[in-house]
């Protein structure tokens, strides 16, 4: 399996504060990489770094290499806006539009200009619906306002949101924390599917998520990655006592 | 008192108990009255207007009430002039002062650095406060010479009025629109920004929308503070109560609104005769007039607002 992002030597600053030091790994296509790690510990400022929606709060700053298809995404001629339809963003709560079901699926699709008639509009809709494990749910509704969902489908209205654009990587910051046992068991089935499509990176604070839902985790402490393996090897056997010493429960 | 049973266990001794009670009801019989009290002063403003200016509707016909000659000391009482004079103020006033004032609070509350913002929002505030009838004489002194100068037959006109008027009301359109764009909570932006949207399309089609219900407070406020303005249109509209024809520049002539007319001629008319219960029919349109612009913007802020958008409200 190849890279679909490379991270080298990078190093990012809240103003004077070092949130993220030395951080150098890889994350692979059509695969879910967790990053796990301790609240404030940088895994959420690590995953807004890959789209650089960092950018969007003022005195931050960057050094060092993320490449995404081999070309770094903090050079100087990188379009921001065309660098997140690819790499696509799901947050922490859901944050539907207030709009209807259909417009926030179709909102993607109308800013990027992708469908000319309102039937290749429709397409995008409903195959983005599908995709997300909504459809069902919502096809004889989709001009509902989307607020009225529950939080679980809401939080899959997002992710359908977001695969409109078809992004090629989806990042994923701590999706279920807001959400029941059961939507978040139907969210960790989706992420699944998708990652035979698409390139999945995902927060999370729970171990167990991690432990099942990925194939690659990332234990982040104090900004620093301490360690990164396949999920099954970093769960079963950690290299580094930091590493054990968290997912066993005694640090953190 | 089931309710007050159940809670036996943690109340207090009986004695300290009904202290309480009569406390908070001494407390909420005064905040009741309080609200009972400007219901009935609402009322009562009304009443009086209706007793004062119905006999205008019983005397004069009403093809003659709203005809185009107002002329009291020929006892021609028309107002369809001061309703026209209001009327273009009004609207020309909106028309400079919506753009501008929407789109200042757009750069405020979006695009400008928070430093800039934390700066320019307090001085935008102080604006709303300075007395209108500085802003008459500023209008009087700077304005109309320059409007003269442009080529109108005199600087007093409904333009001059329009201008003042939507700098008198910008203020208020600009602090409360950058309130409930502020209100909009930024998770919207970033699933915007994070499908590939650029600020503006975040902006303009999530932050915007989201909004709605502040923004059209914000405008009905401003025309609410436009069109019950007084002193200051009296001043630089030159107080002509002719209907504006296209002929003779229609926007660039004097003017007279329903207001200014209330105000100069309250003073000389004899109580209880006809052009005094007129002056107060005027004041009886004017109320109709502000009352259904109030219940439009209830209308556009409504049910729909509340239903669709979790921010933007104020």
């Amino acid at each position: 399996m190849s890279n679909k992002i490379e991270v080298r030597d990078f190093d990012f600053y809240y103003g004077d504060f070092q949130a993220l030091k030395g951080l150098n790994l890889d994350i692979r296509a059509n695969a879910i990489t967790a990053l796990i790690g301790p609240s404030g510990c940088g895994k959420s400022t690590f995953l807004r770094c890959l789209n650089r929606m960092n950018d969007t709060i003022r005195g931050t700053r960057a050094e060092g290499e993320v490449r995404f298809d081999g070309a770094n995404i903090y050079a100087p001629d990188v379009d921001v806006v065309e660098l997140r339809q690819q790499i696509g963003m799901v947050f922490q709560r859901p944050n539907p539009f207030p709009q209807s079901i259909y417009d926030n699926v179709a909102f993607g699709p109308r800013v990027v200009g992708m469908a000319k008639r309102s039937d290749e509009l429709d397409h995008i809709v409903a195959e983005s619906l599908q995709g997300a494990a909504l459809w069902d749910e919502v096809k004889h509704r989709l001009r509902d306002p989307a607020l009225e969902l529950n939080p679980g489908q809401q939080q899959r209205l997002c992710i359908a949101r977001t695969i409109a654009v078809k992004p090629e990587v989806i990042l994923m910051d701590e999706p279920c924390s807001a959400l029941d046992p059961v939507a978040t068991l139907s969210v960790e089935d989706l992420m699944r599917r998708l990652s035979e499509q698409y390139t999945i990176v995902i927060v999370t604070h729970n171990m167990q998520q991690a432990a099942r839902a990925s194939d690659y985790t990332g234990f982040f402490w104090l900004g620093e990655l301490v360690e990164f393996n396949a999920t099954e090897s970093l769960f079963s056997a950690p290299k580094m006592p930091l590493t054990e010493a968290y997912i066993t429960g005694r640090r953190g | 008192m089931a309710v007050a049973k159940e809670r036996v266990g943690a109340s207090p001794p009986p004695e300290q108990q009904s202290q309480v009670k009569w406390g908070e009801r001494i407390i909420e019989t005064v905040i009741k009255m309080g609200g009972i009290s400007s219901i009935v002063i609402i009322a009562l403003i009304f009443l009086f207007l209706l007793r004062e200016g119905l006999p205008a509707f019983l005397d004069i016909p009403l093809r003659q009430l709203f005809g185009p000659t107002w002329y009291p000391i020929e006892e021609m009482f028309g107002m369809l002039p001061l309703l026209a004079g209001s009327l273009i103020v009004t609207v020309g006033a909106v028309a400079i002062a919506l753009p501008l004032g929407l789109t200042t609070a757009i750069y405020l509350g979006e695009i400008a650095p928070p430093s800039l913002r934390e700066i320019l929002k307090p001085i935008i505030e102080v604006l709303a406060g300075i007395p209108s009838i500085v802003l008459g004489f500023l209008g009087w002194i700077a304005l109309a010479p320059l409007i003269q100068n442009l080529g109108a037959p005199t600087g007093l006109t409904a333009f001059t009025g329009s201008l003042i008027l939507a700098y008198m009301s910008l203020p208020t359109i600009i602090s409360i629109a950058e309130d409930a764009l502020y209100a909009v909570p930024k998770e919207y932006r970033d699933g915007a920004l994070a499908i590939g949207a650029t600020q503006w399309q975040a902006i303009w089609r999530v932050v915007l929308p989201a909004a709605r219900p502040g923004l059209v407070i914000a405008v009905m406020l401003g025309i609410g503070r436009a069109i019950g303005e007084t002193m200051a249109v009296m001043m630089v509209t030159g107080n002509a109560a002719n209907i504006p024809s296209f002929q003779t520049g229609f926007f660039f002539v004097p003017v007279r609104t329903m207001t200014a007319t209330i105000a100069a001629e309250m003073g000389e008319v004899a109580q209880g005769s006809l052009h005094y219960s007129t002056l107060f029919a005027i004041g009886i349109v004017l109320f109709v007039i502000s009352f259904a612009i109030n219940s439009l913007a209830g209308r556009l802020v409504g049910v729909d607002g509340v239903r669709r958008s979790r921010g933007g409200m104020l």
